[in-house]
């Protein structure tokens, strides 16, 4: 059994220069949306299919005078992940890294995850209909190498690691925080939906990043074998098997190796 | 710089000025942040609070064009509150050294200024001369001449109520910002700044520049780890391209391009050969001619013999008192003098100040040729919007180049580090290597000389010219790579370094900043190795750095008279030599490559040394200038007003700087420009450049995952000024200058502020520039408003400070 891996973000020593952002849809090959300008750098507004790390702006101005906050919105890999509780078709799986993904070949598109999950992260793709969202870089991962946004980050803000260690990074550098005068400063994630595998280190209130303080997850067990196949039978009638079988075809993926980046 | 990257971790205090690394140098920040969690403190000083300000301890807004102010006031403040660092300043700076009777200053203008020519007689900005020839010094710096005391008068006027009533910047911010950085004073304690072309691109960026080395003198920031003046690069070679004479006033190596004037080697070498009658003066520019000489040698080879001046003559010339830098050039071009421009990876038609007039100049030529990647906004400047590509004779050619990974050769960073790298993939298509294209231009040139003459015949004829590699189209940037290196032409052997030099002939080198680039012992700049023996991130023995290897410039002033660094744990280098009763009596520095390996000034007993030389060693008097009388304003940075700005100059009455060529006043009637305080055009308007796209975005603008990024033009206000203008966040709005209109989205932020202005209040908007007609992202150019005013020394162009109109909806 593999250790516990953890990709963790440091909002303090983030830049917003977002070459995670990118880094993200060129190793994913995920292709580029068109987008307009909305009166901020911030693009596009919201995750997607095609984007499954978006770098947030946002301006606060409070009693501690005015901020340019950066948040790197993505899959934080809980450890009591409702997507994967939710999943009728056993396409959400655990790495043996501790990450969550979507098996591609399996899902069925039928948004479970997407209305589970507290942090609003998974999305369905419209050229596949599937399901997606940051699986880690696991074919990345696997190989030993650290996830592309990890890798691409300069300013030191995203790093990778195992987890126990990654947090006790997070707990020293909240320390150090607060000594500066962060009064905000915190982690998120090292106890949240039974700790994540992606975790913050905060210098905001989470609630400014639409995280809950604890969320609520909808079901510790996943669902039976019995109940998930029955509900995949019945969606698969309803999709059509060809259009299943078209899903794998059209997959995006190719197997890992090919890209032999690091 | 004069430090390089790593060594930002170093520093105890960042100042981020004129510049916006975080967005436009971002792995900057993987050393600003290293030295942020050693303790260190960030300082953003921007119009716009920026993500480098996102990131910053202490931020600092200045209304564009006001940086001499801020810096005049950070001087006053260091000198009032006694923050020099005494035993730097009086032994390695001209602090001590007394000033001509006749120097003078006042309202605005130095002694000697003439209005008619718009030029200063300089004769009284120069050093009491004692009888042997050498600078009078006090070093108590209390003689009412000499240069501290000068200096103490002189920024008296810039007090923090004057100074933040030019800048706008809220005086505790101010004060906040000189009390973190004046603190770098303290020997054990470095400040570096970070700046870029918030600095140059101003009427007298030159000068901005100069308080700002002024502040490092004097703080002793200057040749230690953690310090120093440091220019952040916008491509990843200009360093490079610096270095090997992309500016028409130099040749390879900073050398001079001759004038009409100089009309012979002899007289050329001793115009530009500074002398000195001060024994601890090395004074290193005494070795130009060996250095033109060896020049001359790697150009003309054979031909360049001692009974010709070893070919001298052939050396293009440039006529006495005239510019040729880049405004002067379309300029030109606008009035038809040229015939055809090659536009050699650049895109003018973009990055050009007042772009429609470039636009339009291009339209005068009979051809044009473009190298680039990509069919530039400038190799389409025939068939832009609104205009009928009948009406343009240019014949434009377009050649396909291979980009940086498609080729192989060297890139110089900007901490001087020449860097070997290898290619990755073949250039698509057509595209070559720009060397391969040079070569292909050269053959060709050559037999149609060879056949039918033509002007400058024997200067091209006689060039040497060896670099193709087996007779055939390719290149072998081997041997160009050891050409700038240079021989030793008695033996054949490359030259280990410059101190090999000779003025005789029997050396050549076609960049002497490079000799030792290339030895007997392989290609230094292909090096890898990636450990650091210095414990300050020298990493000495990765790839290779001009002069020398030298890794930080002036590094003897890192060190007290004895030899010993000011900081103990960061030290650049130290004098390790033996001591035999109280005096060194064997040289041996330790570290990073010494400024010259003579013994320290003084010995442990205390006795001064003769035989031993001062760290500035470019500086003919050997110190850092405090007085510098080498610019065109005046040897003290004082404010003057960008040539469009909406307040009269509050520091004195000369409005705008006094000496800068006043091209809008040249009679070409696409020089528009606005007036002081202009009621058409009453907000500042400045240009910067975002993470997202590359310089005028030729690449990133067609890179989609880039365009999703950042898809259209913007211009960055106020809510204040959005309320008066009546404009939502995310509409289209007009930027309107007397040059041009640009369509951008407007961003209504707070990250910009109204600047209170004497009793005015200022807006300040902002726009990128990596816009354009072309590509994926289109866009109006940020230049197609930016105004044909240059700075005093440079002519780079005012494009950091100019005035516009911002109106609702677009056309």
């Amino acid at each position: 059994m593999a250790i516990d891996k953890a990709i963790m973000y440091d909002m303090s020593k983030c830049t917003g220069c977002r070459g995670c952002q990118v880094a993200c849809m060129q190793w994913n090959q995920l292709p580029a949306e068109k987008t307009i300008n909305h009166g901020t750098y911030q693009n596009p507004m919201e995750l997607d299919g095609t984007t499954w790390n978006l770098i947030e702006f946002k301006e606060l101005n409070d009693r501690e005078g005015f901020r340019w906050a950066f948040f790197s919105h993505r899959c934080m890999h809980c450890m009591d992940a409702s997507c994967l509780y939710v999943c009728p078709s056993g396409a959400i799986k655990r790495s043996p890294h501790g990450f969550v993904y979507i098996d591609q070949t399996i899902c069925i598109g039928c948004k479970n995850c997407v209305m589970a999950c507290h942090y609003h992260i998974p999305k369905v793709n419209k050229d596949t209909g599937t399901a997606m969202k940051c699986r880690a870089c696991l074919d990345r991962v696997e190989e030993g190498m650290v996830p592309a946004c990890v890798k691409t980050c300069g300013p030191g803000a995203l790093s990778y690691g195992n987890r126990a260690a990654m947090l006790a990074k997070a707990k020293k550098r909240v320390s150090e925080l607060y000594e500066k005068g962060y009064n905000r400063a915190q982690i998120y994630g090292d106890t949240q939906a039974g700790g994540t595998h992606v975790f913050y280190v905060l210098t905001e209130d989470p609630k400014v990043f639409g995280l809950p303080r604890q969320p609520r997850v909808v079901s510790k067990r996943p669902i039976s074998i019995l109940t998930s196949s029955l509900i995949t039978i019945i969606a698969a009638a309803i999709i059509g098997l060809a259009g299943i079988l078209k899903f794998r075809e059209r997959g995006i993926y190719r197997k890992g190796g090919e890209n032999d980046g690091s | 710089m004069t430090n390089h990257w790593i060594d930002i971790r170093n520093s105890n205090c960042i100042l981020v000025m004129g510049s916006n690394a975080a967005e436009n140098h971002p792995i900057s920040f993987k050393w600003v942040n290293m030295a942020k969690d050693n303790g260190a403190t960030l300082i953003s000083v921007d119009p716009r609070y920026t993500r480098t300000s996102a990131l910053a301890d202490i931020y600092a807004p200045l209304r564009s064009g006001t940086d001499i102010p801020f810096l005049g006031g950070m001087i006053k403040y260091i000198l009032d509150h006694n923050r020099i660092q005494f035993g730097y300043v009086s032994e390695y700076t001209n602090a001590s050294f007394l000033i001509d009777e006749r120097f003078d200053f006042h309202d605005g203008l130095f002694s000697g200024y003439n209005p008619k020519t718009r030029k200063y007689d300089k004769s009284s900005w120069k050093y009491q001369l004692g009888k042997n020839g050498i600078a009078k010094r006090d070093k108590t710096l209390k003689h009412p001449r000499c240069v501290y005391q000068l200096l103490k008068k002189f920024y008296a006027r810039y007090t923090p109520e004057k100074v933040s009533s030019i800048t706008g910047t809220p005086k505790d911010k101010l004060l906040k910002v000189y009390e973190a950085y004046s603190q770098t004073y303290k020997p054990d304690k470095a400040g570096t700044c970070m700046y870029a072309m918030g600095w140059t691109q101003h009427t007298v960026g030159t000068q901005n520049i100069r308080a700002m080395a002024m502040i490092q003198l004097l703080l002793g920031n200057i040749g230690v780890a953690g310090g120093g003046i440091n220019a952040l690069r916008g491509e990843s070679n200009v360093q490079g391209s610096t270095d090997h004479c992309l500016l028409w006033h130099i040749i390879p190596g900073y050398l001079k391009t001759p004038r009409a004037s100089d009309e012979t080697l002899e007289k050329y070498n001793k115009h530009y050969t500074p002398t000195t009658k001060d024994p601890l003066s090395a004074n290193w520019w005494g070795n130009y001619a060996k250095y033109s000489v060896s020049y001359l040698k790697s150009i003309y080879g054979k031909a360049a013999r001692p009974d010709n001046e070893f070919g001298y003559q052939y050396m293009p010339k440039v006529d006495d008192g005239k510019n040729y830098s880049w405004l002067m050039i379309f300029d030109e071009m606008s009035r038809g003098k040229f015939k055809g421009f090659l536009a050699w990876g650049q895109n003018p038609a973009c990055s050009g100040a007042n772009a429609n007039m470039v636009r339009e100049s291009l339209g005068k030529l009979d051809w044009m040729v473009t190298a680039n990647l990509w069919e530039t906004e400038t190799a389409a400047f025939w068939k832009r919007p609104g205009v009928d590509p009948k009406g343009i004779k240019t014949e434009v050619f377009l050649l396909p180049c291979a980009a940086s990974m498609e080729k192989e050769g060297s890139i110089t960073n900007s901490g001087r580090w020449s860097q070997w790298r290898y290619k990755a993939v073949d250039p698509p298509g057509e595209a070559k290597p720009d060397s391969e294209i040079i070569h292909a231009l050269y053959k060709r040139l050559k037999t149609m000389y060879e056949k039918e003459g033509g002007p400058v015949k024997e200067a091209f004829l006689n060039m040497k010219w060896d670099y193709g590699a087996r007779g055939g189209s390719l290149v072998d940037i081997h041997k160009v790579a050891k050409e700038i290196n240079g021989y030793d032409l008695t033996t054949g052997k490359l030259l280990p370094s410059f101190g090999k030099c000779k003025a005789d002939g029997t050396t050549s080198s076609g960049n002497w900043l490079y000799c030792a680039s290339y030895t007997e012992k392989g290609n230094m700049a292909a090096r890898r190795g990636a450990i650091d023996r210095s414990g300050i991130g020298l990493y000495s023995e990765w790839s290779w750095c001009w002069p020398v290897n030298r890794r930080i410039i002036y590094n003897r002033a890192s060190v007290d008279t004895m030899g010993k660094p000011w900081n103990p744990k960061h030290p650049v280098i130290q004098f390790k030599g033996l001591v035999k009763d109280g005096k060194y009596v064997t040289k041996k520095w330790v570290g990073d490559v010494p400024d010259g390996g003579w013994y320290p000034m003084q010995n442990p007993d205390g006795s001064w040394r003769k035989d031993t030389k001062r760290p500035f060693i470019m500086k003919p008097e050997g110190v850092g200038r405090i007085f510098g009388a080498g610019r065109a304003e005046g040897p003290f940075p004082e404010h003057y007003e960008p040539l469009e700005c909406p307040t009269p100059n509050l520091m004195n009455s000369q409005q705008f700087n006094p000496v800068t060529a006043r091209l809008d006043k040249n009679g070409n009637p696409l020089f528009k420009t606005a007036k002081v305080c202009d009621p058409r055009f009453p907000i500042v308007c400045t240009t910067y450049r975002v993470s997202e796209h590359w310089q005028t975005g030729a690449m990133t603008r067609n890179i989609p995952w880039l365009v999703e990024l950042m898809p259209q033009m913007f211009v960055e206000m106020s809510r204040e000024l959005a309320e008066q203008k009546e404009i939502k966040n995310g509409e289209w709005v007009s930027v309107v200058s007397p040059r041009g209109t640009a369509r951008a989205v407007a961003i209504v932020t707070e990250r910009f502020k109204p600047f209170k202005v004497g009793d005015a209040t200022i807006h300040e908007v902002g726009i990128p520039w990596c816009f354009g007609f072309m590509g994926l992202a289109k866009g109006d150019s940020a230049n197609l408003l930016t105004p044909s005013i240059g700075d005093a020394n440079t002519m780079i162009p005012e494009t950091k400070a100019f005035l516009v109109d911002v109106r609702k909806g677009v056309k």
